[in-house]
């Protein structure tokens, strides 16, 4: 009699539990689906870029199958590394990307560190003022500084307009305030009794801060200097207006106005220039992805 | 200015006489030290953000020779464009829409993501997120050959299904639904990321209670998930906000405002006005047109930053 219960309620728990691993089997099989959909549509026009990008002026014109590279050919690159014109743009992109990450990283590492720590007279109104000077956005400050700088330019006789170094005063604006948010969420998380150690073996505040807050904080260190890196190298809109001839160009504007001319579209070249300028963040991001992520989310988690 | 230096002088005084060990000395001593270590970020946002923000206003106020003041001349001269209604109007269309999709694909996504085993989830993240990665000038280029009038590949494609051929940009709908394409391609991984993080920080117990309760996955999301994000999902929607509300590389990029001025966005219209046309008081006054819903959104987005820090 027992063994007969035992019997049936055996299969019965057992089919339960079949049915809910099934159940989780095609929640994952839809999981899957759906994730390769929009990994297809995430990925469609990077994926594009580089088929057009190895296709000759002569294929993209025969009307073939878009997707398929037929005669594969370097080409496009060839031609665009040997192109002084293009190597000018990288070299002023990176130039003014590196340059900015530093000037970023003076400012707001110091800043931070007098905000997390140091209490004084309006300190946390200043944090609150460094996140909101973030939230403005380039659109809204690009013509005033147009005009500050031509007036600028006026007085002192100095130029700024239409040179690539212009860009280095500019770009902080983006950048510093993001970095110095973020700078100061990592060091808030700094235990007090690490720099109060510090303190007590006679250490000043700046051997504190480079002793001891840098090295802890170097995960955050990172996050932020990916973040400047990115937002220089991408900027569009400030080198658009404050530079106009082709010497000064940073890349994305070099791409989008010198390879496009009048309404000959050589897109080949495009896309290719499109690739080599965005070749710089996604390698950073393929070799730093966890800080890249980290970067982005504390923002919102962190302070 | 002077009293700084004048205290920093006392107490580089002090500081000799006595090696600078008593309690006040250090105070003294900090606050110069906070104020110097803050002093170029003080001066970057004096000088390069909020100057630059008032300027802004006062240009506003002077004609287009930048000769005389003509006090809101610009802003009811606006007013009476037509022009300036539709960029109004594709502003809010252009914003809502986007942050909308942006918000709604990213949840889906992360969730998805987080379903499957956690080994795979690093690789599908990273994939996920390269839209985001690329400078979006870069990328929407490729999006510009995309939709190419005469090689588009989307159309190549859908002639098999005998669809198309759809004029992408040469359209004022199509035109519109292909600026908030590809900017809900651009900006919905980086919802993606914000809600995987969010979903990582929801404690499993919860779960268990809630299925212990017999909830199904409806009600696991309605009444678990989503009050657990609320925060999160408040921040990214309204930051994303502000970035939609005030972009400019996909729309100058891929139409330059047009078919007939329908897709501009005051950003893309200010460039215009303000730079290409050189009439700079208007520029300034139509890029003004921003700031109503930026100060909107950053006031509730402060509001929701400062409120977490409080929790935590």
């Amino acid at each position: 009699m027992s063994t007969l219960a035992i019997d049936k309620a055996g299969p019965s728990r057992k089919v339960k539990y079949g049915s809910m691993s099934r159940d989780r089997t095609w929640a994952l099989r839809w999981s899957y689906f759906f994730l390769v959909l929009f990994a297809i549509f995430f990925l469609t026009p990077p994926v594009y870029m580089l088929i057009t990008s190895l296709k000759s002026s002569a294929e993209i014109s025969a009307a073939t199958n878009p997707w398929w590279v037929f005669h594969p050919t370097l080409s496009n690159y060839v031609e665009l590394l040997t192109s002084n014109q293009f190597l000018r743009f990288f070299w002023n992109s990176s130039v003014v990307a590196i340059a900015v990450v530093i000037i970023t990283m003076l400012i707001s590492i110091p800043a931070a560190f007098a905000l997390a720590r140091m209490k004084f007279w309006g300190s946390a109104t200043l944090a609150t003022g460094v996140f909101l000077t973030y939230l403005i956005p380039d659109s809204l400050l690009f013509i005033p500084l147009f005009k500050m700088l031509a007036v600028f330019q006026d007085y002192t006789g100095i130029t700024l307009l239409n040179r690539w170094y212009v860009l280095l005063f500019i770009y902080p604006t983006l950048t510093v305030p993001f970095c110095t948010w973020i700078m100061i969420g990592y060091f808030a998380s700094i235990p007090k009794e690490l720099d109060e150690a510090a303190l007590i073996d006679g250490a000043s505040w700046l051997q504190t801060l480079t002793r001891i807050f840098i090295p802890v904080a170097l995960p955050g260190l990172i996050a932020a200097t990916i973040f400047a890196f990115t937002v220089s190298w991408a900027q569009f809109l400030y080198p658009l207006v404050f530079t106009t001839s082709v010497d000064q160009f940073v890349l994305p504007v070099g791409i989008t106005t010198t390879l496009i001319k009048g309404d000959v579209f050589n897109w080949g070249q495009i896309m290719t220039g499109a690739l080599l300028g965005a070749a710089p963040p996604l390698v950073i991001y393929a070799f730093l992805m966890d800080y890249y992520i980290a970067g982005l989310t504390a923002g919102a988690t962190k302070g | 200015m002077a009293d700084v230096v004048v205290e920093r002088g006392r107490v580089a005084r002090a500081a000799g006489a006595r090696k600078g060990t008593s309690l006040r000395n250090a105070l003294g001593r900090k606050s110069t030290v906070a104020f110097f270590l803050t002093l170029p970020l003080i001066l970057l946002i004096i000088l390069l953000v909020l100057y630059p923000a008032f300027y802004s206003v006062y240009l506003a106020t002077l004609n287009k020779a930048m000769t005389k003041f003509v006090g809101f001349g610009n802003f009811t001269f606006l007013f009476k464009r037509e022009t300036f209604w539709m960029v109004v109007q594709q502003s809010c269309i252009f914003a809502i829409t986007a942050v909308i999709f942006k918000a709604l694909i990213g949840f889906i996504v992360a969730h998805f993501v987080h379903n499957i085993p956690a080994k795979g989830q690093r690789k599908w993240r990273g994939m996920l997120l390269v839209p985001w990665v690329i400078p979006p000038a870069m990328s929407t280029l490729a999006w510009l050959w995309l939709f190419d009038p005469s090689y588009s590949a989307f159309n190549y494609t859908l002639s098999f299904f005998g669809v198309g051929p759809i004029p992408w940009l040469g359209d004022t709908f199509w035109a519109r639904f292909s600026v908030i394409l590809v900017n809900v391609w651009y900006g919905a991984p980086f919802f993606m990321i914000m809600y995987l993080a969010a979903l990582k920080s929801v404690p499993d117990q919860l779960y268990e209670a809630a299925a212990i309760d017999g909830a199904n996955w409806w009600q696991r999301i309605w009444y678990v998930t989503l009050p657990m994000m609320r925060n999160i999902i408040a921040i990214t929607t309204l930051f994303s906000l502000i970035v939609t509300f005030a972009n400019f590389d996909i729309v100058r990029i891929l139409t330059s405002g047009g078919p007939l001025d329908t897709t501009h966005l005051f950003a893309t219209w200010a460039f215009q006005v303000g730079i290409q046309s050189n009439d700079i008081p208007l520029g300034a006054c139509v890029s003004l047109f921003m700031v109503p819903i930026l100060a909107v959104a950053a006031i509730f987005i402060l509001r929701d930053v400062s409120k977490r820090g409080n929790e935590a």
